[in-house]
């Protein structure tokens, strides 16, 4: 049996390096790949919570999740293929129109 | 017939188009469209006249559309043919239309040809329109287009100085005596509420009510007779506006004949009889007219006895014959006026042709010497028909019987004499001597005595064309009988009884007993006709030895070598100096009222320039000045304002600006940063 602390610092380890990603990568693609990988950090502790109170709410949420992370994947892509049209850029720090 | 008048302005119309616009392209040829349009219009003047002389005669109103509708006032464009304007027809159409013949030949190679045809047509149209027009607004349409018509065609020579100054001279002229007329108009609307001659006529009552104007008791009759007669004044060259007249002979000598002659000038003359009902209710308007014609006569006359140049001669003596007109009219005999009219149409139209005759054949001679009876003399032989008809023109206008002149003048001073106005038979009787001598002394200068031709244009004299004789003699014929037969018996020949249904009759209450300036109180009564007795005898003698005195006078000073003109001349300097320059009465019109007016035109121009224009650039340096004061608070002020309060946020948002990078990373940063502080917080209580 493994611990519940193992899952749950599996999940804050996959969700540090996720944000850690968002913050510091410059790539948009990257960082799209960042943002699954916390959401997928939270699975993994909605999970091991739902092993450990041997409730299946914990699971139902992990799909939940899984099918906004699909939408989040699908909107994001579209977004970054619009904005590689009209800039050709990679680079969010060149995306600044809302800048003052 | 009748019904079918408006063919005769018809005519002159489709001339004038068809020269006006294609004339470059017809050139010679334009002068036979233009003379056969005259010649139309004849046709149908001839048929109608024929209509109203033997046949029914009466008055016919032709209506052809209603013009001028507002409110009340309506003005029709309808013809009025009755005997009064039969005969203007007769005299404009018969004149005319010798004229545009003679102007074939006269105009030959001038390079204006088609141009004068064009004018020439649109003068008979306006001639016509004023003749035959039955309301006073139609005959003003005439009036001032025969006024344009003299305007373009004095000045048809217009690279010439003087044409184009003595155009000018005519058109501001005249417009003095339109501004009368005008008012005339205006005044016969007001009262009567109707420009038609016949309604008119039939409302005379409205016109004699008495009035008192500056103290002087007078009849509305008599205000607006004289407002017409300024009008006359105008057209036909009376004191004091005659000056343009002898200054027209600019134009072309045919013009001469045809507008300063034979028609135009004798509007106002037609006018005046047009008018008759209500002059013989005017009489202060009467007096005014009579004395002025027999002044006009008899100054004009004493020019012409010494001018020298043969149209000049011509043009004072049309003035002094336009002075008996008015005479006539003046002392009531409307019929005599109208009568002299004609006959004075036919002899000084052949003058004027005659003339024409004579410059053509000397236009080989220094310009100056063209119309210069100095450098004339003997021409006689050299062009015999021009001497003959001008001979039977010069013994017409002189008043020998059985010629033209003689029947109508004599009924004039007679009619003078027989209503009272013996100063005014007194200054015409002086005034014909002086017509036979300055007639005859133009003969004797031009067609007599040795040739003073330059000899390089002697060899070119020659008899003028046919087509400028053909005319001569037609009207030295008319001449010869056209006063005899109307006139005869004097003062009760066909054209009394022809004329009578378009003149009144001055009835002797209205004229004498009100203002009377001049004549006798016991007067007989005026175109009475013939019930003189003895008197009229004695009258007709008295003519007839004025005449032949006058042409015998001629002969002894210029017919016969002698020096008594010289003589004469020694013996009084001043007088004839006097008259050769006219009385220098263009000297004191310049003097007197051109300068003045030229003055007062430069004082309004100054005034313009420095107080009109300095206030309006007054103005605008205020205007500009405010400006700069209010721009300043707007930019300083207004701006300021609003631009402070924008500084003033950019200021304090200077800070916080940086805080919106625009980048998501920097946001997200924020956002765990924050939300790290917030378990922190909750973790640690």
């Amino acid at each position: 049996m493994i611990p519940l602390s193992h899952f749950l610092t599996l999940g804050a380890v996959l969700f540090l390096i996720g944000a850690a990603g968002v913050l510091m990568r410059r790539n948009v693609i990257i960082i799209l790949l960042s943002i699954e990988l916390m959401l997928n950090a939270v699975n993994v502790t909605l999970i091991g919570f739902s092993r450990q109170w041997a409730d299946l709410s914990g699971q139902v949420f992990a799909i939940f999740v899984i099918a906004v992370a699909a939408c989040e994947a699908a909107v994001g892509l579209a977004i970054l293929i619009s904005l590689n049209r009209d800039k050709t850029v990679m680079n969010v720090d060149e995306v600044n129109l809302l800048k003052w | 017939m009748i019904s079918y008048a408006w063919l005769i302005p018809l005519f002159p119309v489709v001339g004038v188009l068809i020269n006006g616009f294609l004339g470059k392209r017809l050139g010679e040829k334009s002068g036979f469209i233009a003379t056969l349009m005259a010649g139309l219009s004849l046709l149908v003047v001839l048929l109608i006249a024929n209509e109203m002389i033997f046949g029914a005669g009466g008055k016919h109103t032709i209506h052809l559309w209603e013009w001028i509708h507002a409110g009340s006032f309506s003005v029709s464009l309808s013809f009025l043919i009755d005997p009064l304007s039969t005969i203007m027809l007769l005299v404009v159409s018969g004149v005319g239309f010798l004229v545009h013949l003679y102007s074939i030949g006269y105009m030959h190679g001038d390079p204006g040809f088609p141009r004068f045809f064009t004018y020439l047509n649109l003068f008979m149209l306006s001639m016509f329109l004023l003749v035959l027009g039955d309301n006073y607004l139609v005959m003003f349409v005439g009036w001032e287009g025969v006024g344009l018509c003299s305007y373009l065609l004095i000045g048809f020579w217009y690279e010439k100085k003087s044409a184009s100054d003595a155009g000018k001279k005519a058109f501001i002229v005249n417009r003095i005596g339109d501004a009368g007329f005008l008012l005339g108009m205006f005044l016969i609307w007001v009262i009567a509420d109707t420009l038609t001659y016949q309604e008119v006529s039939q409302v005379t009552s409205k016109f004699a009510v008495t009035i008192n104007v500056l103290g002087i008791e007078t009849t509305y009759a008599s205000i607006i007779g004289l407002l017409l007669f300024i009008g006359a004044i105008g057209k036909s060259a009376q004191i004091p506006l005659y000056v343009w007249l002898p200054d027209a002979m600019e134009g072309p000598t045919p013009v001469s004949a045809l507008i300063h002659a034979a028609t135009m000038v004798t509007a106002g003359v037609y006018m005046v009889a047009r008018t008759s009902p209500i002059y013989v209710e005017a009489a202060l308007a009467m007096e005014v007219i009579a004395v002025v014609g027999a002044l006009t006569a008899i100054f004009a006359a004493s020019i012409g006895l010494v001018q020298n140049d043969i149209k000049r001669v011509l043009a004072y003596s049309t003035v002094s014959q336009l002075g008996f007109m008015f005479m006539a009219l003046g002392v009531g005999a409307f019929t005599a006026g109208v009568f002299h009219l004609m006959t004075h149409a036919f002899f000084k139209g052949l003058l004027f042709l005659g003339s024409g005759s004579v410059i053509h054949a000397l236009h080989h001679a220094p310009v100056e010497q063209q119309q210069d009876m100095r450098y004339m003399g003997g021409l006689k032989s050299k062009m015999p028909v021009t001497y003959w008809t001008f001979l039977i023109g010069a013994i017409a206008i002189a008043g020998v019987p059985p010629f033209a002149g003689f029947w109508s003048k004599d009924e004039i001073l007679a009619n003078a004499f027989f209503s009272g106005h013996t100063f005014v038979w007194a200054v015409g009787s002086i005034a014909a001597l002086m017509t036979a001598f300055y007639m005859f002394r133009l003969i004797f200068m031009t067609f007599h005595g040795e040739m003073r031709v330059d000899p390089h244009a002697r060899e070119h004299i020659h008899e003028s064309p046919f087509s400028m004789t053909t005319p001569l003699i037609l009207l030295a014929v008319l001449s010869v009988f056209g006063g005899i037969i109307p006139g005869f018996p004097p003062e009760k020949g066909w054209i009394h009884d022809f004329l009578a249904p378009s003149l009144a009759k001055v009835s002797q209450v209205t004229h004498h007993s009100s203002f009377n300036l001049i004549s006798s109180a016991h007067a007989a009564s005026a175109d009475s006709g013939g019930h003189h007795g003895p008197e009229a005898i004695y009258l007709i003698v008295l003519a007839i030895v004025i005449a032949v005195g006058g042409i015998i006078l001629a002969w002894s000073m210029y017919g016969k070598k002698s020096n008594i003109p010289d003589q004469i001349q020694q013996k009084f300097p001043g007088l004839y100096k006097i008259l050769l320059n006219k009385y220098y009465v263009d000297e004191l019109y310049q003097r007197y009222i051109v300068e003045p007016i030229y003055r007062l035109m430069k004082f309004l121009w100054n005034f313009d320039a420095k107080v009109v224009d300095g206030a309006v650039n007054g103005s605008t340096l205020v205007t500009v000045l405010t400006s700069r004061v209010s721009s300043f608070f707007d930019l300083r002020t207004v701006d300021g304002a609003v631009n402070g309060v924008a500084n003033f946020v950019r200021f304090f948002s200077q800070v916080f600006k940086f805080l919106q990078s625009g980048m998501v990373q920097n946001y997200l940063l924020a956002m765990l940063l924050g939300v790290f502080l917030m378990l922190s917080a909750y973790l640690l209580q």
